[in-house]
């Protein structure tokens, strides 16, 4: 009995915003996942002989090579000695040998000052201006952390304020990036969701927005305005129209923009490319360009570089009011980011150049890259879109393809009785069936009775073939079974 | 809504504001990189552009920082991490089979292969069966078991997910955190950030800074009053104190957790930074088991680790680790969603974490020079220690306990009431003032002791003891000067 209490009393008092993040119901699905995993390995007889999982966006584990020139450099700089030799090219071993000189004593191990390596701040400040045709960025608005998502949650933190009521809501996509979902919840925030129009390919409607803060009323106090592009999971790139048209509405509302282009350098589709808000914002000129308050997010996770287990991300400010930022620099002062991520960053915006030994082999293996991209978006939708009961909207950039199910009432009925969610019944059933894992859209959040199945599409061209080929068998017959 | 701020100035309409934001955070300092750091990089900057000053170089002895201050990293540690980060290294004859191996079998572990791929956000399940097993080799055989294992970036991340887990209530039900005073101030940062109620007991000076059972008494009792003490901190060996608690101490501490029922934080980082003859390092779980299971099956805890300290030094690669025990299952499912909301601590810090807890042995190529190097660091450590504590019990005014442990010492000084009088009326803390002026005067940067807390009316600075040996007898007779100087000056 005394131990039962304790245990009890302890569990009451847990920080209640904990119980609110949602996302329990879904983890057994990667679970099972790593189980038939080890299942295979012991040699256990199953229809395939390979566990495939494009649940995640996550390059490497799919399959993806890191950059040659980015491991060659960090390799480098954890071990110096390997300078000594010729082995490695003259200008891995140069950058290695700058980056090191802007750590403390030369190392790799030592901390980074607040805020990031103020070196690599500066090249931070030099890529952005560049990548939007010369608007400037400096130094003090920039923090450099480990991963965009804890740039992201300190942010958040900031903008919280849970002392006042009604509580602080943040508009928040509809299909999301549950992470940044459940961030907002952790810190007791309220999720206000707009939903994205599938039918347009996943755009961003202006009036639903606004359908949205009217939903607020009365249960929260909307102040953050959360929008991803390129999309996750939904692929969609914005148009510099639309991204106007939200920067104006955030204005008019005044909402805090929280802009996450994790994605901008993964844009597959010809016609359109990635604008940053940023540019958009500067370009609109005052009182816009000078008032509307704004955080983007940028990280080496995706792209070409897809790094994710580095954790290196940075944090643009725009138009904050200074004696906040003086508050985030404390905040982002208490826990070091790691080394790694830095450096990672500094390879990521600052690659080889024409003309450097190793830029051949950098071009050959982003082109490598980006038509795989390519060829696998091109694949998934001819095969998705042309099998009954699932569809597929373009994918323009991003790092998923987010096909929808037309479940047969039948299916839709058996989830029901077995209590799981009917796209999450989809998933288990093709999981234990073909060893392929792929995301429930439940976990994103979709519009009432649609449900969606998340694949990811930085994966290889024969492993994405190899997903398609399960997913078209298994879903023919399970349209059959349930028809 | 007012358009003007708190401090004057027209906010222009700002939507986030000093006014709106989340007020614990205004509430939120760290000393440790706080304003003397700030100035001291200010300093260096104007070195850099020329402008002279009584010094060349700025000793920064604030942070415990082993590489800054020129440590040399563990060869194997970085030939390992070196395999990892690039594969095809494994062709190279120049490393050792050992290194190949556990760089092979982290690979392995990882998702397609690749330390760039995430973890699981608990931390690669091989990792934490190899930390499962270092601490039982550690505890004399008491089990561990590897899903009570959370990696992490560093023990920051871990001691912040447990306090976040733990703060919540209202009014006089507020979660309370008894700290120790002095502390290491992330502690005081969660806090504030979180909005949970400090509680303070005081180390004793006098008795080289042990822990008093019935000091601890005196702060839950007093605290119950305005809230609800749930959570006791510990950190052994202490920082910035360098104490290193006897056994029977930590008994007590657990006796007094059970009692009063808290849950317990065991902060030791620093456990293999032990020099002083007589003491020893004894983990807070070996003690928790060996007391029986009237205790080691209900009383609850946290223990945490890291890479950043020891003979490592690797404080960017952001490795650590908490094992936690006796936590009721569903508060578990609870952090372990918490954590997934972080996604996965760096993989190259976990890597790390993994060679740490497996190091070479004493049959494998790498041993010899891994034991020598390590050795090295330790014994480097234990006798500036003893330098430290040696030369400023010579000057008349500073008072130093013995650095038992950690990388840091604590002394207390001795400020002439004058001087005590200016700095208020500059509105700074005593001891802030006085290290303001040692920087500026003589260009070191230590972190006064107010940024950690302090019994009132006393003055202290925390001092890393990580410079070299050269540098290290250096920056102690300019501190020693400095204080003659400085005491003369506000007679």
């Amino acid at each position: 009995p005394g131990s039962s209490t304790r245990s009890m009393s302890l569990l009451r008092g847990i920080n209640p915003n904990l119980r609110n993040i949602r996302n329990s119901e879904l983890a057994p699905l990667g679970m099972r996942a790593w189980q038939i995993k080890d299942e295979l390995r012991q040699g256990a007889r199953k229809p395939y002989k390979e566990l495939i999982d494009v649940s995640s966006a996550d390059p490497h584990r799919a399959g993806v090579k890191p950059l040659s020139f980015v491991r060659q450099v960090l390799a480098v700089c954890y071990y110096p000695q390997l300078a000594k030799s010729d082995k490695l090219p003259a200008d891995v071993r140069q950058r290695a040998q700058r980056l090191l000189g802007t750590c403390a004593g030369g190392s790799a191990g030592s901390y980074c000052p607040a805020g990031g390596i103020p070196e690599i701040i500066d090249i931070v400040c030099e890529f952005i201006s560049r990548r939007d045709d010369g608007v400037p960025s400096y130094p003090e608005n920039i923090f450099i952390t480990s991963g965009a998502q804890r740039a992201f949650v300190e942010i958040l933190n900031i903008l919280v304020n849970t002392l006042r009521s009604p509580i602080t809501g943040v508009l928040t996509p509809c299909p999301s990036y549950p992470p940044g979902n459940m961030a907002v919840v952790m810190l007791g925030g309220a999720v206000v969701p707009y939903y994205l129009d599938e039918e347009q390919g996943w755009e961003l409607k202006i009036d639903e927005l606004h359908r949205a803060l009217e939903s607020a009323k009365g249960v929260c106090d909307p102040t953050v305005l959360y929008v991803i592009n390129p999309g996750n999971p939904t692929g969609h790139v914005q148009s510099r129209k639309s991204i106007e048209e939200v920067i104006r509405f955030a204005s008019e509302k005044r909402l805090f923009l929280m802009v996450d282009e994790v994605y901008q350098d993964s844009v597959f589709e010809q016609e359109s490319r990635f604008v940053s808000y940023k540019k958009v914002l500067a370009e609109m000129g005052p009182p816009l360009s000078h008032t509307v308050e704004m955080a983007s997010f940028h990280s080496v996770s995706k792209g070409f570089i897809g790094e994710c287990g580095l954790r290196g991300g940075y944090v643009e400010l725009v138009n904050v009011d200074p004696s906040v930022m003086r508050n985030l620099y404390t905040l982002m002062s208490r826990d070091a980011s790691t080394t790694t991520g830095q450096l990672a960053l500094d390879l990521m915006i600052n690659p080889p150049q024409p003309g450097d030994p190793s830029y051949p082999l950098q071009l050959r293996e982003t082109q490598y890259i980006r038509a795989t991209w390519v060829q696998n978006v091109k694949r998934v939708l001819e095969v998705l879109n042309s099998l009954p009961g699932i569809s597929c909207q373009p994918v323009k950039g991003g790092g998923y393809a987010l096909p929808r199910l037309h479940l047969p009432p039948g299916a839709i009925q058996k989830a029901k009785e077995v209590g799981m969610l009917p796209d999450y019944f989809y998933c288990s059933r093709l999981l234990e069936e073909t060893e392929l894992c792929v995301g429930a859209g439940s976990e994103n959040g979709q519009r009432e009775s649609t449900y969606h199945i998340r694949l990811c599409i930085t994966t290889s061209v024969d492993t994405m073939e190899e997903v398609l080929r399960r997913l078209t068998s298994f879903h023919i017959q399970f349209m059959k079974d349930f028809s | 809504m007012s358009q003007e701020g708190m401090n004057g100035v027209p906010h222009r309409g700002k939507v986030l504001t000093v006014d709106n934001m989340n007020p614990n955070v205004k509430r939120v300092e760290y000393a440790v990189r706080g304003p003397i750091v700030q100035r001291a990089v200010q300093i260096e900057k104007e070195l850099k552009e020329g402008v002279k000053k009584p010094f060349t170089e700025v000793i920064k002895a604030n942070i415990g920082d082993a590489h800054a201050m020129g440590q040399k990293p563990i060869t194997f540690l970085r030939q390992v991490l070196a395999l990892c980060s690039y594969p095809e290294l494994l062709n190279d004859n120049k490393f050792p089979e050992d290194a190949k191996n556990r760089a092979q079998r982290i690979l392995q572990a990882c998702g397609g292969h690749s330390i760039g791929a995430y973890s699981a956000s608990q931390g690669i399940e091989c990792i934490r069966q190899d930390v499962s097993r270092y601490i039982e080799k550690r505890d004399g055989g008491i089990p561990s078991n590897p899903d009570n294992i959370f990696l992490s970036a560093g023990a920051s991340d871990a001691i912040t997910t447990m306090l976040k887990l733990q703060v919540s209530g209202e009014g006089r039900n507020r979660t309370g955190v008894m700290i120790p005073i002095p502390q290491y101030p992330l502690y005081s940062a969660a806090l504030a950030d979180l909005g949970g109620i400090q509680i303070n007991y005081y180390l004793d000076e006098d008795r080289c800074w042990a822990l008093d059972v019935t000091e601890l008494r005196r702060a839950v009792t007093a605290a119950r009053q305005h809230c609800n003490p749930r959570v006791l901190c510990i950190i052994n060996p202490g920082n910035p104190t360098g104490q290193v608690q006897s056994r029977q101490c930590i008994e007590d501490v657990i006796r007094f957790a059970k009692e009063e029922h808290l849950f317990l934080m065991a902060d030791e980082v620093y456990q293999d930074n032990v020099y002083a003859e007589g003491c020893k390092f004894h983990s807070f779980k070996k003690v928790l088991f060996e007391m029986g299971p009237e205790y080691s099956s209900t009383v609850e805890m946290a223990s945490f680790h890291s890479t950043s300290k020891c003979y490592m030094g690797e404080c960017g690669f952001r490795g650590g680790y908490m094992e936690v025990i006796n936590l009721d299952p569903e508060v578990k499912a609870q952090l372990i969603k918490l954590v997934s909301v972080r996604l996965c601590p760096p993989v190259t810090g976990q890597a790390l974490l993994d060679l740490v807890v497996n190091p070479p042995q004493p049959d494998e190529p790498s041993y010899t020079t891994f034991i020598k190097e390590r050795t090295a660091v330790l014994a480097a450590l234990a006798e500036k220690a003893r330098l430290t504590e040696e030369v400023f019990n010579t000057v008349p005014g500073i008072r130093c306990n013995p650095v038992q442990g950690a990388m840091y010492t604590f002394p207390c000084i001795t400020l002439p009431q004058k001087a005590i009088s200016q700095a208020k009326e500059k509105g700074l803390a005593p001891d802030m003032f006085y290290c303001m002026k040692l920087l500026e005067e003589m260009g070191i940067c230590l972190v006064p002791g107010s940024g950690f807390g302090q019994r009132e009316g006393t003055h202290h600075f925390r001092m890393t003891i990580l410079p070299p040996t050269e540098k290290l007898k250096i920056m102690l007779d300019k501190i020693r000067e400095f204080h003659q100087k400085f005491t003369q000056e506000f007679s």
